[in-house]
This record gives structure tokens, C-alpha cells and sequence, in this order.
């Protein structure tokens, strides 16, 4: 199946779950992320249970602070 | 209008904009923004807003100039290091137009002082460099009905959306609390890239103006991301979130705190 991962296209062998996603994703530091899934920002006590399916639209969107930052995007 | 000649010659090139023309200049010399940060994103910021005769500007620091400032924020010169950023930044801004009237608070904004502040102007810039401050912004702004741009910029990353308080989604919409304070890493870790602070607050200064002016279409409900080095701009659709701690069904902040800083090995 194929979803849109912040704007781009990713093929996926198997339905993910949010949790199974953002580490098939490689996104190091998830507590740094927001994740948007179809417009809509999922709780972090449901990434466990939502499920990514074909044709949907997921953003990671990162935290940032400003000029002196207070992490690294890792992705 | 009772522009004098020389006001009249300083604005002409926007002026001569139909969608400003000289009821706009009027509207931009009767308003007020609050920039908080003079730093990389407010730098530019100020320049602009004080360049298009914003008739007055609220700059909130309570930092001084450092050495390593100076790469991205502009408003500061080599000579200013040491002395107090709202000073450096008063400086520069009456140089480029005395119509500007500027206001400076030399401290850090806090849950007990930053409503008064808030309240004076007609729209918030968040300039800041950290997330406490951010929360304390977004949620001081929905309080007073304040609308606001949100901005974060990181290496060669940079975000930013308009927020109408209660009309638009919030920050908190987006990134409902702080990261926890073990995940963040140091900030020797982190940089930026100068230029990116400069088109992020430039972003943020031109929405202020489109609001002030009532024209065009702001970043409400639409967080814009920048990329430098692939030169990327992408609007990510953003909404209202039912779960919003502080503008949803539910909200479980009724009242301004102040977030804890997240610890950090560089001052």
C-alpha cells in the first residue's frame, strides 16, 4: 500500500500502526515529533492503536525552538 | 491624511500599492506589534516592520549582545556587543525611522508579567529561542485574544504559522506540551544556519503587515515549513484539535504557568 509521508510517497508491505511507523520511518526522537495523520493530530496514547492506512496522509512535524535550539532534527 | 512630504516620500513605494495605498500607511502608523525576541527571527522582523512605519514596536529581551549573535542576528553590529539587546536594538530602529515609536521591556517575559504587556499591542511576534516561551506566548495570546505568529527555526529547518486565538488553531493544537525534558538534547548540538532565521522572521513580519492592513490570506490553520538546502516550502494543512489543552472541548489550562526550561549546557 502506499501513503504520503510529509508530502512524499512511501510504500508499505503490511498496514502500520503510528508507533510501528515512526520507527519503520527511522524518526529517532519521536517525543520530539507531532504526528498528523489525514488533518489530524493523533494523541501520543494512541500511536500504539492507530492504524496508517493505503492512501493516507501522515506528518511528522518537528518541534523547533529557535536560534540557539535546544535539540537536532535527527531525520 | 496629514502625511508630512517627507512621510509621504519615505512610504511611496508601497503607498503606490493599491492594497495599501495612504489609508494603509495610516493603518501601519496607527498600530502596534510586539516583537519578543530581538534575536534571529526578531532582528528582521523589527528592520521591516520599523521600514514600513509600524508606528509602534514592543521589543521584549533580556539578554545582552554576544559575540556569537552576530551571524544571524542582524539588528546587533560588533560594536553593540555587551549592551543590552533591546538598547542595540532601539538604536538601529530609530536610525531607520524616527516615526517608529519604540517600547523595550530588558527582561524575560514570565506568567505574572507578560499579559499587561500582551494587552497594549494589536498583534505578537514570537521571536524567542525557546519552548517555554513559546507555550507562555501562545497561551498568554489566547487569553488576551491576541493574534500572534508562532516561528522555530533549527540548522537549515525552519517553520512558522499565524495564530487568530480561538478562530485558528493554536500551537498547542499542533504540539500540545513541551518535550520531555530528558529527550532534549544540548544545545552545543544544535546550530543555524543565519539566512534561515531571515526568511522564517521575514515570513513573520509580512504576515503581521497583511494583518495589520487586512489584505491577503494569513498562515492561519497552515504551518509553512522551509527547508534551505533543498529550498523547500511546504504548507502542512493544520486544524483545530478537539483535544487542545487550551482552546479545545476540554481545556485543562485555565490559566497562565510557567514551563520549566528545559536544561541546556550553553547559555
Amino acid at each position: 500500500m502506499k501513503i504520503d509521508v510529509n508530502g512524499k510517497s512511501v510504500d508499505l508491505e503490511k498496514q502500520f500502526t503510528i508507533s510501528e511507523l515512526l520507527k519503520k520511518m527511522e524518526v529517532k526522537m519521536p517525543d520530539m515529533v507531532s504526528v498528523e495523520l489525514n488533518g489530524k493530530i493523533i494523541r501520543k496514547d494512541q500511536y500504539d492503536e492507530m492504524v496508517v492506512k493505503d492512501g493516507d496522509k501522515v506528518e511528522f512535524l518537528y518541534f523547533m525552538g529557535g536560534g540557539n535550539g535546544f535539540f537536532r532534527r535527527t531525520d | 491624511m496629514d502625511f508630512s512630504g517627507e512621510q509621504i516620500e519615505r512610504y511611496s513605494r508601497q503607498i503606490i500599492l493599491k492594497e495599501v495605498g495612504g489609508e494603509g500607511q495610516k493603518k501601519l502608523l496607527d498600530s502596534k506589534v510586539l516583537v519578543v525576541g530581538a534575536g534571529g527571527l526578531g532582528s528582521p522582523v523589527l528592520l521591516y516592520l520599523a521600514a514600513a512605519g509600524v508606528g509602534r514596536l514592543g521589543v521584549v529581551d533580556g539578554d545582552k549582545v554576544d559575540l556569537t549573535n552576530l551571524q544571524r542576528q542582524v539588528i546587533h553590529f560588533t560594536g553593540d556587543v555587551d549592551k543590552p539587546k533591546t538598547d542595540s536594538a532601539k538604536e538601529k530602529l530609530i536610525q531607520l525611522n524616527p516615526d517608529v515609536r519604540i517600547d523595550t521591556y530588558d527582561f524575560r517575559l514570565t506568567s505574572e508579567n507578560i499579559r499587561e504587556i500582551v494587552r497594549k499591542y494589536d498583534f505578537v511576534i514570537d521571536g524567542t529561542d525557546n519552548f517555554p516561551a513559546k507555550y507562555l506566548i501562545n497561551d498568554a495570546c489566547y487569553f488576551e485574544g491576541k493574534p500572534f505568529s508562532h516561528a522555530g527555526v533549527l540548522r537549515f529547518d525552519g517553520q512558522t504559522i499565524t495564530v487568530l486565538p480561538g478562530e485558528s488553531a493554536c500551537y498547542r493544537c499542533v504540539f500540545p506540551t513541551p518535550p520531555p525534558r530528558g529527550v532534549v538534547p544540548t544545545c552545543s548540538q544544535a546550530g543555524i544556519l543565519g539566512v534561515v532565521a531571515g526568511v522564517i522572521g521575514l515570513v513573520q513580519a509580512t504576515e503581521a503587515i497583511k494583518y495589520l492592513l487586512g489584505i491577503g490570506d494569513l498562515l492561519t490553520d497552515t504551518l509553512l515549513t522551509y527547508n534551505a538546502l533543498t529550498m523547500t516550502f511546504r504548507r502542512v494543512s493544520v486544524r483545530k484539535n478537539e483535544d487542545c489543552p487550551i482552546c479545545g472541548r476540554k481545556p485543562e489550562i485555565t490559566e497562565l504557568k510557567d514551563q520549566e526550561l528545559p536544561l541546556c549546557d550553553l547559555e
